[in-house]
């Protein structure tokens, strides 16, 4: 059976990177008498597998892995279960039973919501103090054509058709919706750093407090997109 | 969200920033303002080797176990933040609360490896204690070591207030209790140091004074107080089956050398090699009950997640329900997605089976530490390993699948000669030449057969601690001659040969039988730039050359030199237990090539019957 993970991860956990992440979970697994399968062989391994690796310094509040299971509980009581081998900062939300046959989180990622902050210290002089408005301003009239280094080279590319979404937050912030996964992925770093580029400013990576706020399908058909909670392809078990 | 020492901006610009976070699983929270000692337990490496030491677990349990006291943890904050730590002035701090460590009352710093002295300083120094002990105040924690090295503790003589001699878990809590009546009372430093000294097992360098001969070997090593014992007696834990344990060990974020559970099944060896201070200094062999253990297993894998499960002792091939504990391990865990692992197994019937259902043989090899060339200088280091033994157990590994072999060797034993040395390559290519005794279609490819060599190095505790060590330029010799002698061999293509620098073999060579002149070539080695002296990465013998230099101190004498039978040590005034004359008679038999049976085979009367316990009671009960 298997079944999609809803996990937050915040606090000190953002300095845990990808790889660190995925063996903290097989061994909370472990922990926690989850009847997950494992492959054949010598060193068995737990079938396992995120939807999109969240970087270092970053935090989420609605990250995903799925596995696959034997034998299960109840959604409520495994959500139980796995909270209470957590450790400080990461905790299980929700635990759903996804259909036969259903694709694996990590190819039907196709967007994320991101919320954007500054962290204290940086948000009162100069520059800062009207980053916000100024990047609103930026994304809705600017420029957005930027320079992606990839492993062959430079490459030009347009963010605007990326960035499904752009909101100020009332307590300062920036919400932002991009393209992600496979095809496209765009980091909000991308962004930030375009924005900078484009004031003459120096970009500043430990300005930000960036959260993960969720993940998301498409599930729309051509040409217009319709996003989907991960969550929502999986249904609580009784 | 637990506050964080360090700013983000630092965690995020360094490598490995979960090594300074703490929070990790199974961590111990407690309230530091409701507890009446803060210890913060110290090993003096990078992370991620510390948090793989079994002791540092079981004293962060034992010490978390009891009332009024939090045990937090600190380690060497690697170049990249020691750098950034200095330039922003931030003083050291402990994972758990991540409170300054000089906050704390006791920073205790287990002692490996010699190779870790200059760390020791660096955490003093981050952590802002004066790194003598004559220059402390209760402004400051006792700084209190313990460990293998505390055998010797007199290079870090200066550097320490206390030293706990022996194992762990039998004294602390005398220790602190005395600490806490002692602050109490509002005694002085100096006044804490006496009492302390009166604990069994407790040393105190402060209280001692060291007179030397004119030819730099000591004639008076005695208390310069009433209060301090003229020898401190080691600390033995009699009874290990009730002994704490970690039920709970930690669990790290990042991965560690030693990143599973680990089962200690028995303490100490029977074997009584001669060259090994560990078969030494934990006799005698306490086996822990087999019920116990298979309750530990579950338990710790159940509280840690952890994928493999490992049994851990000096030999556990001796361990008399060895066959019912990896049976057990077996079927409870094979195939649930643990892996189980038996390192020091000697080569048998039984363990190539047991072998065979845990690993992948194809993707495993073979390991055998004959440690020397020849039966005779096998025996004369009293390694009860014959060359029939080897061979045989190698050819029964061919037939059962396994094409590689690994040999662990030692250069510099007491009495070697040209042949002895040779005699690594000749064993070696014995071995290959076993492998082709096997029909050519029942043979898995090609046989390899790796051969490793390491420096001996005499040890305090030892019969051999009054052997010369080699030089560096012959050590480099004989490391030649065997690797000439491979090529020699008729399947040399099938040979390969490791070995190392001697550098930081002859260093560790003086810090081990070193006395209390040594102190100021680490302080000097120290201060002009040697820091993580184990890391070959970061190893630099000229800091340390210069070292010896400038403090008019001569390696050879700690070294090369002959020590005669009589002589005054540095470590004499700890009584571990084993009788001086039953080293003496075992430095003399090993002269004369004379092995001595293993402590169930025949008791030789060492002296640690003494305790009360382990293996010298074994027939009796
Ligand atoms: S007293 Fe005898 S049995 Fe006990 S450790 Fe010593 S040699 Fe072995």
């Amino acid at each position: 059976m298997k079944i999609r993970i809803k996990f937050s991860k915040q606090g000190t956990m953002k300095f845990i990177g990808h790889l660190d992440s995925m063996r903290y979970f097989q061994k909370a697994m472990r922990r926690a008498d989850v009847d997950i399968r494992y492959s054949e062989g010598f060193s068995p391994h737990q079938i396992m597998s995120f939807a999109a690796p969240l970087g270092v310094g970053l935090t989420g509040s609605g990250e995903y892995l799925d596995i696959e299971v034997h034998s299960s509980d109840s959604s409520r009581v495994m959500v139980k279960r796995l909270n209470e081998v957590m450790a400080e900062g990461v905790e299980i939300l929700s635990f759903r039973r996804l259909p036969d046959g259903a694709a694996n989180a990590m190819s039907l990622v196709a967007a994320c919501d991101y919320t954007v902050r500054l962290r204290e210290g940086y948000d009162n002089c100069g520059f800062w103090r009207d980053f916000f408005p100024g990047l609103n301003d930026f994304i809705q009239n600017g420029n957005l054509e930027i320079v992606k280094k990839t492993k062959k080279g430079e490459k030009q590319m347009d963010l605007r058709p990326f960035v499904y979404e752009y909101r100020l937050l009332e307590d300062r912030g920036m919400f932002l919706k991009l393209s992600a996964g496979s095809s496209v992925n765009i980091k909000p770093e991308l962004l930030l750093e375009a924005y900078c580029l484009a004031k003459g400013q120096e970009y500043q990576p430990f300005a930000f407090l960036i959260n993960r706020e969720e993940v998301y399908a498409d599930t729309g058909s051509e040409g217009s997109h319709q996003f989907t909670k991960l969550e929502a392809f999986g249904e609580e078990i009784e | 969200m637990r506050k964080l020492a360090l700013p983000d901006e630092i965690l995020l610009s360094i490598q490995q920033p979960a090594r300074y976070i703490g929070g990790e699983v199974n961590m111990c929270v407690k309230d530091p303002e409701s507890v009446d000692i803060r210890f913060c337990m110290c090993f003096p490496d990078v992370y991620e080797i510390g948090m793989s030491h079994l002791g540092l677990q079981i004293l962060y349990d034992m010490f978390n176990k009891m009332d009024g006291v939090y045990c937090e943890r600190v380690f060497s904050p690697w170049t990249d933040l020691d750098q950034r730590m200095r330039k922003e002035q931030i003083p050291l701090f402990a994972l758990e609360s991540q409170d300054p460590v000089r906050n704390f009352d006791f920073l205790g710093i287990t002692l490996q490896y010699e190779m870790c002295y200059t760390n020791i300083l660096q955490i003093l120094e981050l952590s802002r204690i004066p790194l003598h002990s004559v220059d402390r105040t209760w402004d400051d924690p006792i700084v209190i070591g313990g460990g293998p090295c505390a055998y010797n503790p007199e290079p870090l003589a200066d550097f320490f207030d206390l030293f706990y001699i022996g194992e762990g878990e039998t004294v602390y809590a005398d220790l602190l209790n005395t600490y806490k009546v002692s602050r109490a009372g509002n005694d002085s430093r100096d006044a804490f140091l006496k009492k302390a000294a009166q604990i069994p097992g407790i040393y105190v360098p402060s209280l001692y004074e060291v007179q030397y001969n004119g030819d730099g070997t000591i004639r008076s090593f005695l208390p310069s107080c009433p209060e301090a014992p003229k020898t401190v007696i080691r600390q033995v834990v009699t009874e290990m089956t009730d002994s704490v344990y970690p039920e709970k060990p930690l669990v790290p974020f990042i991965k560690v050398t030693q990143d599973r559970v680990v089962l200690e099944i028995m303490r100490g060896c029977i074997r009584g090699c001669r060259f090994c201070q560990a078969g030494m200094i934990y006799r005698p062999v306490r086996e822990k009950n087999v019920e116990r253990l298979k309750e530990l297993a579950w338990q710790m894998l159940k509280n840690t997640g952890h994928e493999e499960i490992s049994l851990s002792s000096l030999s556990s091939s001796d361990y008399r329900s060895l066959e019912e504990i990896v049976n057990f391990l077996i079927e409870q865990f094979q195939g649930k997605g643990v892996n189980i692992s038996l390192p020091s197994l000697r080569i048998d019937a039984f363990s190539l089976d047991v072998m065979s259902k845990v690993q992948d043989v194809k993707k495993s090899s073979l390991t055998f530490a004959p440690e020397a060339g020849t039966q005779r200088l096998r025996d004369v280091i009293n390694k009860g390993l014959s060359e029939e033994e080897i061979l045989n157990g190698a050819f029964e590994a061919f037939q059962g699948g396994w094409n590689r072999v690994k040999l662990y060797f030692m250069l510099g034993l007491p009495t070697e000669t040209t042949e002895d040395i040779e005699g690594i390559a000749l064993l070696s290519e014995k071995i290959a030449e076993r492998y082709y005794e096997i029909p050519k279609d029942q043979r898995t490819g090609k046989v390899q057969v790796v051969a490793s060599t390491s420096f001996f190095v005499p040890k305090p505790f030892t019969p051999f601690q009054w052997a010369p060590m080699s030089t560096k330029e012959e050590f480099l010799g004989k490391a030649r001659i065997v690797n000439h002698k491979m090529k020699e061999m008729l399947n040399h293509k099938s040979l390969k040969y490791n070995w190392h620098e001697a550098d930081v073999t002859v260093l560790e060579g003086v810090l081990a039988r070193g006395d209390r002149r040594v102190s100021k070539v680490i302080e000097e080695a120290y201060r002009n730039g040697a820091l993580y002296d184990a890391w070959s990465e970061a190893f630099r013998n000229e800091i340390w050359m210069n070292a010896f230099e400038t403090c008019g101190v001569d390696i050879g004498f700690y070294t090369s030199r002959e020590r005669n039978l009589d002589e005054i040590f540095p470590w004499d005034f700890i009584d571990t237990g084993i009788s001086r004359d039953f080293l003496k008679r075992e430095w003399e038999r090993a002269r004369d090539g004379v092995v001595t049976p293993n402590c169930r085979e025949h008791c030789s009367g060492c002296g640690v019957r003494q305790f009360g316990g382990g293996v010298c009671y074994e027939d009796t009960n």
